[in-house]
């Protein structure tokens, strides 16, 4: 496959780790977060923390928008399916997350809910023209790579005047994040998490641009380097974050320059704007309230709002006690520091955000790369 | 985030939609997010829409760097 | 009376024991799969037991779509009972056949199952040699519902059992992974997408005895079905109570089939085969057994992947084309497409 291959190619990946194993200074340390699900994905998948230097650490942050969205959110969405006459549809990560009471609503499909999984708005739009009597809830999640196409939905479901569908608008925001992680105690102040470097979202990035990540390389004074999701752009980008940091500077570079642009995408920028504003404070689970960092549909599109149309239960549902999601998502923790993985805490009995889709940290961790903690036994 | 895949674009429907090819499988997803797409172009594809286009050379110059990346490792 | 086989329906009568249940029977699945035992018409067949061990294995197809590229429920529904059958090692002798079929179901559609499965077991050479008919109310059934079940016998000398693993024990696949599972999901509705893959379902039966032959020793035989490569390799780990080391880039995968699950966001590893093996023997046979596969039609493609090893965690574990290891893990459900 074109523009993909060759960005997988293991001779090469063995040729920057060489390089990059080369130029890590022997008395620094380069703790990276990445933030983007796909980038955790990438780097579990093949195994690239296995062709770096000790000194280099991947920190996983809160890029996975399943992860973070907070158990009421699950409930809610079980809650409408269970609605006479409703058809929820949402994408497939969202179908086996746990709500509360070992709910999820693959299990409430199992009891009868009408529980659809798409692969795109367009296919939630079609069954609401196709089934003129039902009412058809899609659930939208996502970062910014996703909420444009659920612009695109609104749209023409206004251009339909589809009476029908409404969508359910759980969009969260990257900048949001990353500045909440930036201003934790932890990494502002205390210094305790040594967090030297970013690697950028790629695909949330064609959209917004790289301009909007200027203002965290100044001000928190951290290099960020944008990376595409194949593993060797990970890689690259590893030895930019790692050039950046020998040399004292903190700019945004942008690695994935074949799909990433400085502006973004205007058109779906523009787009998001018109049917979406932001919603003053929104909760994310593990990291509690953000001011700013979400969007709900505006007052136009009032009648294609799930929020508007149905009663949607707004309950905030705490993790269990033990649970070091908050800590890990800030990268102040690892999975293994946590009391609960791998026993009370598996990807069948998720307990928190982290293990839930499988490209949470703990997840991740678990799926791709326990054995190495018992590699020496 | 986000699970896409640069896709090639075979065919221009109408209502902006486009069908992709990516390893032989087809399948039709929405331009509406995109401007001055042509067959024979590369957009990046998720959940079912493109999101941008490819830039050809751009994918060729980071193919050289890493090609030269890989080469310093060697050098030192 | 004849059956209306272009444009009559399943009705309640045609399960009820009386005579419109007995003109289906005779006029459609004895017709299709005619053979001497079948055409005795009693609840039962009558065989001499052959010598030597039995097998006996069961599988219900509820498979939807019912028709797909490169295969139906009916041949299904054959290959999968023989495959099961011949993964002991087995030579299949004899298939069961029954069907639950839904009020209302298009004839057309039931007599295209029926000759499929007939072409299936003639091909095989092994005969459908009793079966039963319900018919279950509009509703109450995705279309048709189908078990078959297969008898066979395991020649003197082969003991295949999913236990026998040992370190050191050589990995084979005998072809490309994740065909079924991909020409079937390019039907559903909501994932629909054009593809020329095709189903790779098959009867494996001739390609175990080419192996077999060749390798008597043979450790350990299981077809990848449901939950792929991944999900019966963990079994066998457990049972075993070993590891395994795969070489990804020895596993061999059609571009089409990559391709279409880079888009949906699975992974080849954990989609469904119906018409591939694998083998696991002493690693002084792994070149006679690779040799014995690829000499076949079936296993043309067949190729070495892995090792067993010695580890108590029973963990698959892959070196990937990129150069890192990882682990691949036993899934609780079905891989679901995703998003991110």
């Amino acid at each position: 496959m074109k523009y993909v291959d060759e960005f997988r190619d293991g001779m090469l990946a063995k040729g920057i780790a060489a390089t990059i194993a080369a130029e890590v200074q022997p008395d620094r340390r380069y703790h990276v977060m990445e933030f983007c699900g796909g980038h955790t994905h990438a780097i579990s998948r093949y195994g690239i923390e296995d062709l770096l230097p000790a000194s280099v650490r991947l920190v996983h942050g809160p890029g996975c928008p399943v992860c973070v969205l907070p158990v009421g959110r699950i409930d809610a969405a079980i809650a409408l399916a269970r609605q006479p006459g409703v058809i929820l549809c949402t994408y497939g990560d969202l179908l086996r997350v746990p709500g509360s009471k070992r709910t999820s609503l693959l299990k409430a499909k199992a009891e009868g809910a009408d529980v659809r999984m798409v692969w795109s708005t367009l296919d939630a739009l079609k069954i609401a023209q196709d089934n003129p009597g039902r009412e058809v809830i899609f659930f939208a999640i996502g970062f910014e790579t996703t909420t444009p196409p659920t612009a695109v939905a609104l749209k023409q479901a206004q251009a339909l005047d589809l009476r029908n569908f409404s969508i359910v608008c759980n969009h969260v925001l990257t900048p949001s994040a990353i500045q909440n992680i930036l201003e934790s105690p932890e990494v502002r102040e205390l210094g305790t998490v040594p967090l030297d470097a970013f690697i950028g979202p790629a695909h949330v990035s064609t959209v917004i641009g790289s301009a909007p990540y200027e203002y965290f390389a100044e001000e928190y004074r951290k290099p960020v380097v944008i990376a595409g999701f194949e593993p060797l752009d990970v890689m690259q980008a590893l030895l930019m974050l790692v050039r950046q940091i020998n040399e004292g500077r903190f700019g945004v570079e942008n690695q994935f320059a074949r799909a990433v642009t400085r502006q973004g995408n205007e058109k779906a920028k523009a787009l998001v704007a018109e049917v979406f504003e932001l919603r003053k404070t929104f909760e994310w689970r593990g990291l509690g309230m953000v001011p700013y960092s979400a969007l709900r549909i505006k007052a136009e599109f009032a009648a294609w709002d799930a929020e508007k149309r149905f009663d949607v239960p707004d309950v905030s549902v705490p993790d269990v006690k033990s649970c070091a999601c908050g800590a890990i998502l800030r990268g102040v923790k690892k999975p293994t520091d946590c009391k609960l993985f791998g026993t009370a805490c598996t990807p069948e009995t998720p307990m928190g955000s982290c293990m839930v889709s499988a490209e949470g940290a703990c997840a991740a961790h678990w799926t791709y790369g326990r054995f190495r903690e018992t590699k020496t036994a | 985030m986000c699970l896409a895949l640069p896709a090639l674009v075979t065919d221009i429907l109408p209502d902006a939609m486009a069908t992709v090819d990516l390893g032989g499988v087809r399948k039709e997803v929405s331009l509406a997010l995109v401007e001055d797409v042509e067959p024979g172009d590369y957009v990046i594809v998720h959940v079912g829409y493109a999101l941008s286009k490819l830039d050809p050379e751009e994918a060729a110059r980071t193919l050289a760097l890493f090609a030269e990346m890989a080469a310093a490792g060697d050098a030192t | 009376m004849t059956l209306d086989l272009k444009n009559g329906r399943i009705d309640m009568s045609h399960g009820a024991g009386g005579r419109a249940m007995q003109q289906l029977v005779e006029q459609l699945f004895i017709k299709a799969f005619d053979n001497p035992m079948l055409r005795q018409a009693n609840d039962q067949a009558m065989f001499d037991a052959p010598a030597g061990r039995m097998v006996m294995s069961t599988d219900s197809y509820v498979i939807s779509p019912l028709f797909f590229p490169g295969g139906d429920i009916g041949s299904l529904a054959v290959h999968g009972t023989i495959n099961d059958v011949a993964m002991a090692g087995a030579r299949p002798l004899y298939l069961s056949a029954g069907f639950i079929i839904e009020e209302g179901f298009p004839l057309a559609d039931l007599s295209r199952i029926v000759a499929s499965m007939a072409a299936a077991s003639r091909e095989a050479g092994v005969p459908v040699v009793t079966g039963d008919t319900k018919v279950v109310e509009r509703g109450k059934g995705d279309g048709v519902f189908i078990n078959t079940a297969g008898v066979g016998v395991v020649p003197d000398g082969v003991t295949v059992s999913g236990d026998r693993a040992r370190p050191g024990d050589v990995v084979l696949i005998s072809g490309t992974m994740g065909d079924h599972g991909v020409a079937v999901m390019s039907q559903r509705e909501s994932l629909g997408f054009e593809t020329t893959i095709l189903s790779d379902s098959a009867a494996l039966h001739t390609l175990v005895a080419a192996l077999v032959a060749a390798v008597p020793g043979v450790r350990v035989l299981r077809d990848p079905t449901r939950g792929g490569l991944a999900a019966t390799l963990n079994e066998i780990t457990h049972q075993s109570k070993a590891g395994i080391v795969l070489n990804e880039a020895a596993i061999p995968v059609r571009e089409a089939v990559r391709g279409a699950c880079e888009l949906l966001g699975l992974d080849p590893l954990y989609v469904a085969n119906e018409g591939k093996m694998i083998a696991i023997v002493p690693p002084e046979d792994a070149a006679a057994a690779l040799a014995a596969l690829r000499g076949h039609p079936l296993g043309s493609e067949a190729a070495i992947i892995g090792t067993v090893i010695a580890d108590d965690h029973c963990f698959v574990q892959m070196d990937t084309s990129f150069g890192g290891r990882r682990v691949v893990d036993w899934l609780a459900g079905d891989q679901l497409p995703r998003i991110c």
